[in-house]
């Protein structure tokens, strides 16, 4: 069944492959086990003290989320950067690109198809990384607890830290997420990503469940 | 646009003319004279946009209706044909050498409905879903909501009101029926 | 103790208040920029606790050794530029390691971190970062034209490639800056400055929503904070250069504190009014019009003195 998957999904650039090398000789090249490792996550040690306390409030103070709109409550997200809320005044930043955020907001409903790309760029996160579900789609489904292609528990996938329940929230309860996400790593229990990597089987078994066409390495690093 | 319902009419069989406002007519045609009726509409009559190629499940009749929506940039008038098919064997002659387009139209009828278009690029490949592995969704004996109960975990507890009985419930409790009274009452 | 030694730790000093310089201008700037839109903007502290949190990340990620090296090299580029240049005009412990040859050294820094970067962004793999080297490379080649024909102007003008030559040309009075005794060399300079800042008309090589962040896509925690503290680094020391070509340098660190902050707030007040140009229009610009101005600079140094 693995096997029949792997192939029937595969992208054709993973596909199994002859390549010469420099030195004329033909060498075979599997690109998902020679590009990608196949490593699995390990837990990092969670410490404690005045030290670890002090960087908890770094941590707090500069919450770089990425900019990846998952579903319509994305378009409460830009409100954040205009004068009305602004939220560079609590160290709320933005970033591009998944290696520099650390706040990742799930806007409101979450395609099977989405939540691939979710999954993949969660990984890439350096930790300690905070996930947010954003409206109540992510909660349970929301309006869309029928549909065949939405997931309804986001918990399922990825571990949440901060839920913003509404339909769809105000930037206003965006803020007061992220406020309650501060107190959260303040208090030193902004360590989901540690949940994920130790309930390992359990997130990728719901994982793979809905995405049918698994065609990349468990865990992306 | 009566000359060009004329001209259906007698050399492809059109039947069951719809005239829904001044300028946009839905015609039935049958599925074997369909592909040929679109080319004479673009070639010979200017209709040479294709707006839409969408399709309906007839789940009584047991049959799908294919909408091929052409436009007439010149006259500003549109003609819907549509094209009756069986719903057991799902199959239609492919249009994409009339337009390119229509490619994209057609791997989403497969998709979506299993309506296959032989010979149409690409049509095998994902457009939306990807490794969707049950029944196609937008046929109507797929059931949505016992799809997502089997697949999407559930929350439990969730409870589903109807909104106007629920309001009636939260604004009137001791007598619903004023909800209805005060809403309707031309005086109030 | 040792003279040798003495200098070396003065330096560091220097380094420090530079680095620390330049987290507080980069704040400073960001929240004129939020006030210009009618924001708050973050707070002033805010560099260092981003600082503080980038180094406490977990790091787990390794493309090669060059990708190590990458920001390592950057950041030599940025300390290289403030190791060779004089901080203070006549002090002797705030002169750093400058000598007679100093400003082409100075040059080759500039590009040093540039093409470092582009070694190590290469090795990772990703291709937002290849085009964004690629990208910053094409934008630098143009920029480094009118640059150094300014600076050609200004050696022939003064007769020596010394900073401190150059600066001591230019004391007594503001009159004797090259600003003034050299106005079509100084137009090129501050047009390449635009360009050596990447501020926004020319930013594209770090364009946050098209290629995400460019060079630096896959560097993340402690390797993300080497190049701010690089960028910290480098906005302070390539805003005192383009200072001590032009505007005569600094006798005092608070001279060098305000002169830097106004040199850096040209290219960011420019920034704050113009959009960004392509990479394609931004090197016909550095090529067209600083370009010319630098060759009539070079022309006319050249034939009266």
């Amino acid at each position: 069944m693995e096997e029949e998957r792997k192939d029937k999904f595969l992208a054709p650039e993973n596909e199994i492959r002859q390549v010469a090398a420099p030195d004329g000789s033909i060498i075979e090249v599997d690109p998902l086990e020679d590009y990608f490792t196949q490593e699995r996550p390990k837990p990092y040690k969670v410490r404690k003290g005045p030290v670890e306390n002090f960087l908890n409030w770094a941590r707090a103070e500069s919450l770089w989320v990425l900019g990846f709109g998952t579903g319509c409550g994305s378009i409460e997200i830009p409100p954040l950067v205009t004068p009305r809320y602004d939220m560079f005044r609590f160290g709320v930043q933005m970033r591009a690109t998944p290696r520099q955020s650390n706040v990742f907001i799930i806007s409101g409903y979450l395609s099977v198809k989405t939540l691939k790309r979710v999954i993949r760029t969660y990984e890439q996160m350096p930790s300690p990384k905070y996930v947010m579900g954003l409206g109540s789609c992510t909660i349970n489904g929301g309006m869309y607890f029928d549909s065949y292609n939405t997931i309804n528990r986001l918990d399922h996938y990825l571990p949440v830290d901060v839920y913003i329940a509404g339909c769809m929230p105000r930037p206003e309860a965006l803020l007061a997420g992220f406020a309650k996400l501060k107190e959260l790593i303040k208090e030193g229990k902004g360590h989901k990503a540690n949940e994920y990597v130790e309930n390992f089987d359990w997130y990728k078994d719901n994982q793979k469940k809905v995405i049918n066409d698994w065609n990349m390495p468990d865990y992306n690093w | 646009m009566q000359d060009t319902i004329k001209n259906l009419t007698e050399r492809f069989g059109a039947s069951n003319m719809i005239e829904k406002k001044p300028g946009l007519i839905f015609i039935t045609i049958e599925q074997s004279k369909a592909i040929s009726a679109v080319t004479y509409l673009r070639d010979i009559e200017g209709y040479t946009v294709l707006t839409l190629l969408t399709a309906v499940d007839w789940i009584e009749d047991n049959v799908f209706q294919l909408t091929y929506l052409l436009n007439n940039p010149e006259q500003i008038t549109e003609i819907g044909l549509r094209v009756m098919i069986d719903r057991e064997k799902a199959e239609m002659e492919s249009a994409h050498h009339l337009w390119p387009n229509v490619e994209v139209y057609q791997r989403e009828l497969k998709e979506m409905y299993g309506i296959n278009f032989p010979g149409s690029p690409r049509i095998d490949e994902n457009f939306i879903l990807e490794g969707w592995n049950d029944k196609p969704p937008y046929r109507r004996d797929f059931d949505t909501k016992e799809y997502a109960e089997n697949n999407f975990f559930p929350r439990p507890g969730r409870k589903t009101n109807d909104p106007a009985e629920y309001m009636k419930q939260k604004m009137y409790p001791n007598n619903p029926s004023d909800y209805t009274n005060k809403k309707y009452n031309p005086n109030r | 103790m040792d003279y040798s030694i003495q200098k070396f730790l003065w330096t560091l000093l220097g380094l420090f208040i530079v680095l620390n310089w330049g987290f507080l201008m980069g704040s400073t700037m960001r929240r004129i920029g939020a006030r210009l839109a009618g924001r708050v903007g973050v707070p002033i502290y805010q560099p260092w606790i981003d600082m503080i949190k980038m180094i406490s990340l977990r790091t787990y990620l390794s493309h090669g050794v060059l990708y190590y090296i990458g920001p390592v090299f950057r950041l030599v580029g940025g300390i290289g530029m403030f190791l060779f240049m004089p901080v203070l005009v006549g002090s002797e412990i705030w002169s750093n390691y400058s000598f007679s040859g100093d400003l082409i050294l100075l040059l080759y820094f500039q590009s040093f971190g540039m093409l470092g970067m582009a070694l190590g962004a290469s090795e990772s793999g990703s291709p937002n970062a290849t085009i964004g080297i690629s990208r910053g490379l094409a934008q630098f080649a143009a920029v480094e034209v009118p640059m150094t024909l300014a600076v050609i102007a200004i050696a022939i003008q003064h007769h020596t490639f010394s900073f401190s030559e150059i600066l001591d040309a230019q004391q007594g009075g503001f009159m004797n800056w090259t600003l003034f005794t050299n106005p079509l060399a100084s137009i090129a300079g501050m047009l390449a400055m635009l360009g050596a800042m990447s501020h926004s008309p020319f930013n594209l090589v770090k364009a946050p929503n098209e290629i995400p962040i460019g060079p630096p896509t896959e560097y993340h925690s402690s390797f993300l904070s080497v190049l701010r503290t690089n960028s910290a680094i480098i906005h302070v020391v390539e805003a005192a250069l383009f200072m001590n070509l032009f505007f005569g340098g600094a006798d005092t660190w608070f001279m060098y504190i305000i002169k830097t902050f106004f040199v850096y707030f040209i290219s960011v007040f420019i920034g704050m009014v113009f959009p960004r140009f392509k990479i394609e229009d931004s090197v016909r610009w550095f090529l067209k019009w600083p370009t010319v101005i630098g060759i009539i600079a070079v022309l006319v140094a050249a034939y009266w003195k």
